[in-house]
This record gives C-alpha cells, structure tokens and sequence, in this order.
C-alpha cells in the first residue's frame, strides 16, 4: 500500500468555501441567487410561534369543566388582551359575579373541555438569519435558506468554543512559540480576533472578555483554565452556545503545543482584514469543526477541492497526535503495507516519518493529521 | 420459509459501515467473510447506501464473489451463477440513532415505565417530562420546546384513573409546539400509551397539532407494565418517519429483505435470544465512542439502558467529569502527572480515531474504560428495576423473590454471563485486557462467565435473529461470541493473605489468599467439573462458607479466581494501592 488516507483540517489561503445558512423552521428567503451579502445581511426570516399559556379557567372560577366553558365569552381563534374578560359567572340573584381575565396578549387556540382551560398563544417571535460570511448567494433552498459562496482563506481549527462572530485580525504575538499573555492584551482590541502563538493564559483570556475581543485563535490551552473560563466542564465534544463573550478556537488541541508554522503564518497575512469565526465545534458524524474565514477579492480558483481528507504518502508532512511524540511534526519516510505490533500491543498499520531533528520515528497511522503544504 | 444458504446483514453505525455475510456449510452457517467503510450520511454523499456499497463492495472483494449489479444493487436471491445473496438485512444509528423525550404522569412511575419501553425499543432519551418532576410547569414547557427528538412516548396514568394530568400534559405539548429532529415543517410524531379513558380528551388537545398514534397503555394497572404495544409503535414509527427522512434511507428501505432494525433494537434481540435459548441470566455492555449501552435479562425480564454520554472518545471527557482524575486514576497501575492525564483525554475527545501506542496510554485508556463501564452499570441497576410500589408481575408473573419494591432486578450472584462489546474491549491487544476490564467493572460474583463479541456484529445477527433464529444462534455462538472463561468471585471480606477459597479441578487444587488474583489456564471448548470451598465468612453462591459444584468452561482466557472481595476495595495509600494493581496485573500475565 503505497498511500494512505487521513482526515485533515482545512489550512488554505485560497478556496471556495460555501456555508449554508438555515432557518430552524420554515420561513422566508430574503435573497436572491447572484445577490452580494455581507456578514451581517439578513438572509431569511421566520417566527417561531409564541408559547402557549394554559389559563385555569374552571379552577379559577370555581366551576367544573363543562360550567367553565358555558361561561366563556370567547371562542378558539379568537384575539385576547391583558385583562380582558373572558368568562364569568353570576350567582345569587346576579348580585355576585366572579370573573376570569385574561394575563396576556394572544390568540386563544386551544378550549379543553375535559379540563376547562382556556390556552392563550402568545406573540410569535422573530428568528432572522444572517449570511454570516462576506459573498454571493450561490443557492436559495426554497423557505428554509440558502448557501453563501466565496472565495477566500480558510482556517479550520480543532476545537472552539463560542459562536459567531466577526472582527478584524490583529496578530499581538511575534512567534508561534508566544503565547497570549494578560499584559499584552489592550482596550484597542475591543470588537477584534487576536491570533496566538502556542497559547493563552486564563488572565489573558478573562482580559480579553472583559474588554470585548470577539475572538482568540490560538495553538493550543490548558484543559482546567478552559473549565475556569467557562464557568462550567465540557463532557461531550458540542460546543458553539456557550454564553462567552469571546469565541476561543484552538488550532491544535490541550496542553502546550505551538501553532503550525503555516497557519500562523497565514493568519499573519490576513492581519488587518475583517474575519467571520465560529468556535463551534462537533465531533462525530457530521463533524463540524471551528473555522476562521476571510473572504477575499481575488478570483476564485474553481479547481481546489473542499475535501478535508487527503493522500497520506511518502514525503507527506504531518503531525502526531498522540504520544510518545505527540505535538511533533515529521515528513512520512516510509508506509509499510504490512502491519505491526506497537509497544502497546496493538497490531495496527504504521509509518515511519523522519522528525526536526533527524529522529526516524513508527507510529500508528491514525495517530497523524496531514499538515497540507 | 424457502431454504436460505447466504445472507448478508449491514450495520450502518455513526461513522463506520459494517456488513457481513454469512453462508451455510454443511448443516451449519458460518461467517465467511466481514467488510467496512464509512457511513455517508453527510455531506458531500448524503446517501447511506453508498457507504452500503463501498462496505458490500469490501465483502464481494474478500469473499471472491459478486453480490452487486451494474447500478451496485444487491442481488437477491442468489442467481444460478452464484451472484448475490439470498436475504439481505440491515440495522442502523447513523445520524444519531433513535431521539426521543418520554413524557409521564408520575415520574417514579408512568414516566419510568415510558422510559423502559423507549430504551427497549432502542431509543436515546433526551428528557423525561412528568407532571411531578420537580420542575416549574414553564421551565418544562421552555424544555420541551429546546428539544428536538425524532418523536415523543406520552404515557399516564392506569386504565380507568386520572384524565386530568393528562390532558395537561397534552396541553403542555401544544403550549411548546414541539418540531421533529428530522423534516422541516412536519409535526411531531407523538405516541399516546397512557389510561384509555384519556385518550378521546388528549386526541381533542393534540390532534392536528401533532401525528398522533395511540397505542394500549403501558401500565395499564398499578401492578402491570405492557411495553410491546408502545415498543412495536416506536419501531415503526422509526421506520416510517426517522428512516424516511435520513439521507439514503428510503432507497436502503428498499433494498432489504426486512424492516431496518435501529441499532441498539437489533443487539437486545440478540440478547434476549441467547438468555432465552441457554435459559441463562446476561449481562451486555456495548461501549462505544459516544455512547454506552448496557443489555440485561434476569428471569426473562430484558432490560436496556444507553448512557448517552459515557463513552471512549467524542465522550470520554464525561468520563473524566463524572469519575474524575480520583476516580480514574485508581485504575492506573503507576504515577501519572494529573495534567497531562487531564490534556490527553481532551485530546482524545478531539482526535477521537487516535490510538494508544505506548503501553501507559493503553492503561490509561483502559482505566477510562473501566469507569465508563461502571458508571453505565450503576446508571442501568437504578432503571432495570421492579414495578414501584407493587408486587411486579411485569411479564413473568411471581418471578422475582422481591424483598421490596422498586428494587433493581440486576442480581450479580445470580448473573451467569457477562458480554463486552465495542473498541475498546473487543480490540484490546489482549484478551485477558478485556476479561480484567469488565471484571473491575462490574465485580461479578459467585460463578460468572465472561466473554466479548469478537467483531461487534450482534446488531447484525440480531437483526437476523427476527427473520432466520437458527443461523443468528449458529453464527451467534461459533463466530461472533469470544468465550474468555469462568470467574469465581466469592462475595464478602476477611483478612488480606488468609485462605479465600480453594478450587479443587480434577486432581488440581488451587488455594487463593484473599486480596489475590490467580489465573488458571483452561483452554477454550473444555468443560470440567470443579468443586469451590470458600472460606467460613465468604461467599459463592451457596450461602458463607458452603461449598458449591460447578461446571467451569474453558475460554482463551482461561479461569480467573478473584479473591479481592466483594465488594472490591483498593488501598487508599498511593504506594500500596500502585503495588497492589501491579500485583494483580502480575497475576494475569500482564505487564505494566
């Protein structure tokens, strides 16, 4: 077996990138195909129908059901305001009367007769969707969405955490082995996407959400200043809600780890630019990964794939990911077909690859991610 | 049934497609020959059946035979060249399974019986909603709203008793206007298994609001659970809509010879049909990436848990919050540097198709394993339990000596086998790894035997065991089930070094020390006759210090006697504690 293959995340200054926006229910499209949208551009609209308030009607008055509702004076479809009466009853002669009003503003859907509660829909509320990257629609998906093209820089990050957002990428750090530290973190930075080198500290990162940063990409952090940070553990690799001032996206994983050389060296280019980011992250099928894109003005070129999964083959540079050595970097010297036991016991497919400084090492070939060059 | 000489069965899993094809030989079926390939029901393929293909595509190129067309069908039945195959079957989880949210009236009650008849049918559960769940009637409103399942299990409520909490409850539904998973625009499937006498006011509440499918109430008196009418719901339900609406589906619909099974549906069958056929008490856990499932059946009473968030990789950081670094670490058989355990399982959770190379990261992710085991089985003893409040007659009336009710019906002692599936037990480098895992695990008692699927194909003979029961048994036993071998387990403590208990095999006698772990050799296909005396305090099965005569079978394992009590307790010291698990990794064969 002279090739191999392994998944890889996306490092390119230059592809297309398509990013389909939709709605959570059937709604509006608000573009056409062809039509320019910034980031912000609503795309589509829709309203998610308000809740439904469930008004005791039989218990309030004191009556059984079918009492209740022979005292209604409103019926199902019908438009309530705060206050308005809808049932009561008379006893006594019609000297004493009690009365049911309404709490809220609505449209009575629903009159159980088994219950006699009256329930009151409240106003719908408005989800807007917006084209998240600077591009053109390429697709509309009738009521539901459409899909967003451009052309640009693509950083696909490993895990993040926070939503969307944008800002302009400011590049405070010299090296990859620099880390994101508290004092060089200022007011300037409010509303933009700082880029690390090997990490960032948690002062730096609370700093950070106090002034108002957007974004922090960096290479890599320590698991418990991320639990701090949030205020609360991950269990499960879903993230992308996480109420945070700041979007955080590691381009490496935990730990100390540096930023590869080239993605740091093209976040470096884009310094200045205005970015889309989305820390969002799920691993498992359908697997989303963070992603820092900027859209640029130059041609598109049609012909680079979108694939993530690449040729494993002699000559490859990547990066192990699990010890003994994980974090190195290293250029595939040989794929023996056949397969081999490691220390662990398992017998698996290998390859060797030659490290920075000359070492030959075996490792597992699922223990490496392809560093596209 | 027209005679069946060759089958093929696929599971299609989160990220892998697994078929196999079994063939008869002689009087028997067989494995012959299993293939794989990644599910496709993403983006750029968005079709479950190319990854079908590329897996049968694997099979025709091992076995040496075409089983596919020029448009890549399935040929069915086998043609007069030898092409195709007689039936084909499958089952699936990709996409993320079966989703649903139980609602009841009484938690403890309605509400668990609900949950039972939805884990049964195969389901992951996102919520339990009962009217007595502690929660504020909005906050379960603002819940369910959040909540997208593929469908909702609403129960309540004995036959002939309240009306009014379930109306409610209805209402409660309508007031959130629930949307389905899968199908923008589509109502909600919502299966109504609650009192009778409810269901012409819920119908009024929730008819055109939702799909509504009424079924016979699962606890239709105080002393009696009938989940098959709501279980039989689910699955077609799962057909008709989760399957309809996945990507590829209703062409693979198409293509099988049966209903597809979901995943989990498809392993408890298998389950149930080993405990029915050896009249045998089972214990199975499927641990995979994301999710751990735990089978059971004691006196004919099939249980099934799924701890969705316990699990070896997208999971394993819920392990590690759950159990934390004390927890796992006790299983580590040397010093480890807190942090670095700590970034390395997040890397884990990152990188999840990783491996461990050196020997420390398989203990480590071995000690993971043993937690997550655990952490399932304590989650699957508090649901797989008797009828609350009542004597239970759920569907082997008077078979369980209750001593109170609400008890968990899971009883190790009288546990007779115990089944390891997924990664990280069927693909441990060593197979007495898997035996030492599950014992740590769930610390079996008395006699026990253990064994693991060799290579996670029980969704697919399950789903085989519904159509053709005789070659799933066949392929079953001589394929699929490793045989690792007995434990002896007594239960109960005495002094570290004093006499535990002595097994006498044929002319060989073995006296174990408490504290200790002794592995004796006895190769698999061997069944031999063994007497255990146990020490005066402890206990095998027969009452304390009682003998007790058994057979033991061999396995690739051999026999493991394990004298480290019951309940099993480590040193607390660092030192003694480190010194007792190389002790006892010693003592199986293993290194460090």
């Amino acid at each position: 077996m002279g090739t191999a293959y392994t998944p890889g995340l996306k490092i390119s200054s230059g592809t297309i990138i398509n990013k389909t926006r939709r709605l959570p229910l059937k709604g509006q499209v608000l573009v056409k195909v062809g039509d320019k949208v910034e980031s912000g551009t609503i795309v589509a609209r829709t309203e998610i129908p308000g809740v439904m308030q469930t008004i005791r009607v039989a218990e309030i008055l004191g009556l059984e059901p079918p009492d209740a509702l022979a005292a209604l004076n409103i019926k199902q479809g019908d438009k309530v305001e705060a206050g308005q009466v809808m049932a009561m009853t008379k006893s006594f002669f019609g000297l004493l009367k009690s009365e049911c009003k309404s709490p809220y503003n609505g449209t009575v859907e629903l009159i159980t007769s088994a219950t006699g509660h009256v329930g009151v829909r409240l106003k719908p509320l408005p989800v807007e969707v917006d084209a998240y990257i600077k591009g053109t629609i390429s697709e509309v998906i009738p009521d539901e969405g459409v899909v967003v093209q451009t052309y640009g820089a693509l950083v696909q990050g490993i895990f993040g955490v926070g939503g969307e957002r944008t800002g302009k990428i400011v590049v405070p750090t010299h090296s990859i082995s620099d880390a994101l530290t508290e004092d060089i973190i200022n007011e300037s930075h409010a509303g933009q996407v700082l880029i690390g080198g090997a990490g960032v500290t948690l002062g730096a990162l609370k700093k950070a959400a106090s002034i108002g940063v957007n974004g922090i990409v960096v290479g890599a952090i320590v698991d418990t200043d991320l639990i701090e940070y949030l205020g609360h553990d991950i269990g499960v690799a879903i993230t992308g809600q996480e109420d945070i001032p700041t979007t955080l996206i590691l381009t490496e994983g935990f730990g100390s780890i540096q930023m590869a050389e080239r993605t740091y060296k093209l976040l470096k280019s884009l310094e200045g630019r205005t970015v889309s980011i989305n820390g969002a992250t799920q691993i498992r099928a359908g697997v989303i990964r963070p992603e820092v894109v900027a859209s640029l003005d130059e041609p598109a070129n049609s012909g680079e794939s979108e694939s993530s999964s690449q040729s494993l083959e002699t000559g490859s540079t990547v990066r192990i990911i699990r010890e003994p050595y994980f974090g190195a970097l290293g250029t595939v010297t040989k794929l023996p077909p056949e397969l081999v036991e490691v220390e662990s016991g398992a017998v698996v497919r290998v390859l060797e690859a030659e490290l920075g400084d000359g070492k030959i090492v075996s490792v597992p070939r699922a223990n490496v991610e392809i560093i596209e060059t | 049934m027209t005679q069946i000489n060759s089958i093929l069965a696929t599971d299609c899993g989160s990220t892998t497609t697994k078929a196999i094809l079994i063939e008869k030989q002689g009087d028997e079926y067989r494995l012959v020959v299993r293939g794989e390939a990644p599910t496709t029901v993403e983006a750029p393929f968005d079709d479950v059946t190319v990854g079908v293909v590329n897996a049968v595509r694997e099979v025709e190129e091992l076995a040496g035979r075409r089983i596919l067309d020029e448009n890549n069908h399935i040929i069915t039945p086998i043609q007069s060249d030898g092409s195709g195959v007689d039936i084909y079957l499958s089952t699936s989880s990709a996409g993320g399974g079966l989703q649903m949210t139980v609602a009841g009236v009484v938690k403890a009650m309605s509400a668990e019986s609900a949950e039972r008849a939805a884990l049964g049918a195969g389901a992951i559960i996102i919520d339990v909603i009962a009217v007595d769940d502690g929660r504020k009637d909005f906050e379960k409103v603002k819940r369910i709203r959040e909540l997208r399942p593929d469908m909702i299990l609403m129960s309540g409520g004995t036959d002939g008793g309240t009306v009014k909490h379930l109306v409610e409850l209805s209402e409660m539904l309508v007031s959130a206007d629930p949307r389905p998973r899968l199908g923008i625009g589509m109502n909600i499937p919502v299966i109504y298994a609650g009192n009778k006498d409810a269901r012409e006011p819920v119908a009024e509440v929730l008819d055109k609001r939702v799909d509504l499918r009424v079924v016979d109430n699962l606890r239709p008196t105080l002393d009696r659970e009938n989940l098959d009418p709501a279980r039989e719901a689910i699955h077609e339900l799962f057909l008709q809509h989760v399957m309809q609406q996945a990507p590829g589906y209703s062409k693979l619909s198409d293509w099988v010879s049966s209903g597809i099974m979901s995943t989990p549906n498809a392993v408890g069958k298998i389950i149930q049909t080993v405990a029915e056929q050896f009249d045998i008490n089972v214990l199975a856990a499927d641990i995979g990436g994301a999710t751990t499932d735990v089978f059971s059946v004691f006196g004919g009473i099939y249980n099934r848990t799924v701890s969705a968030n316990l699990g070896m990789s997208y999971s394993i950081c819920n392990v590690l919050a759950e159990a934390k670094t004390t927890g796992i670490g006790r299983w580590v058989p040397f010093d480890f540097d807190e942090a670095r355990l700590r970034n390395s399982l997040r890397n884990k959770m990152i990188r999840p198709t990783t491996i461990p190379q050196t020997l420390r990261d398989l203990r480590v992710e071995q000690a993971v394993s043993r937690e997550a085991l655990r952490l399932a089985f304590e989650h699957h003893k508090t649901l797989a339990r008797s009828l609350k409040g009542v004597q239970s007659v759920r569907t082997m009336a008077d078979s369980i000596d209750q001593q109170e009710t609400g008890q968990t019906l899971v009883d190790m002692m009288s546990l007779d086998m115990i089944i390891g599936s997924g990664g990280v037990l069927s693909h441990a480098p060593r197979r007495v790894e898997a035996a030492y895992m599950m014992l740590d695990a769930y610390q079996p008692e008395g006699v026990t035997v253990l064994a693991v699927d060799s290579i996670f194909m029980m969704p697919q003979l399950g789903v085989l065991s519904v159509v053709h029961p005789e070659a799933a048994a066949q392929v079953f036993e001589r394929d699929c089930l490793i045989k690792l071998g007995h434990v002896i387990a007594p239960v109960g403590r005495i002094k570290p070094g004093e006499l535990a208990c002595t097994v006498t095999i044929g002319n060989d006698v073995y006296e174990v020390p408490f504290g200790t772990l002794k592995l004796v050799p006895i190769p698999a296909g061997e069944s031999i006759d063994a007497v255990i005396k146990p020490a005066r305090k402890l206990d095998v099965g027969e009452g304390r210090g009682r003998e007790r005569k058994c057979k033991i079978e061999g396995g690739v394992v051999g026999l493991i006697i394990d004298c480290r009590g019951r309940p099993m307790v480590l040193p607390e010291d660092h030192s003694a504690r480190i010194a007792k698990l190389i002790e006892w990794h010693k003592a199986l064969g293993l290194e460090n």
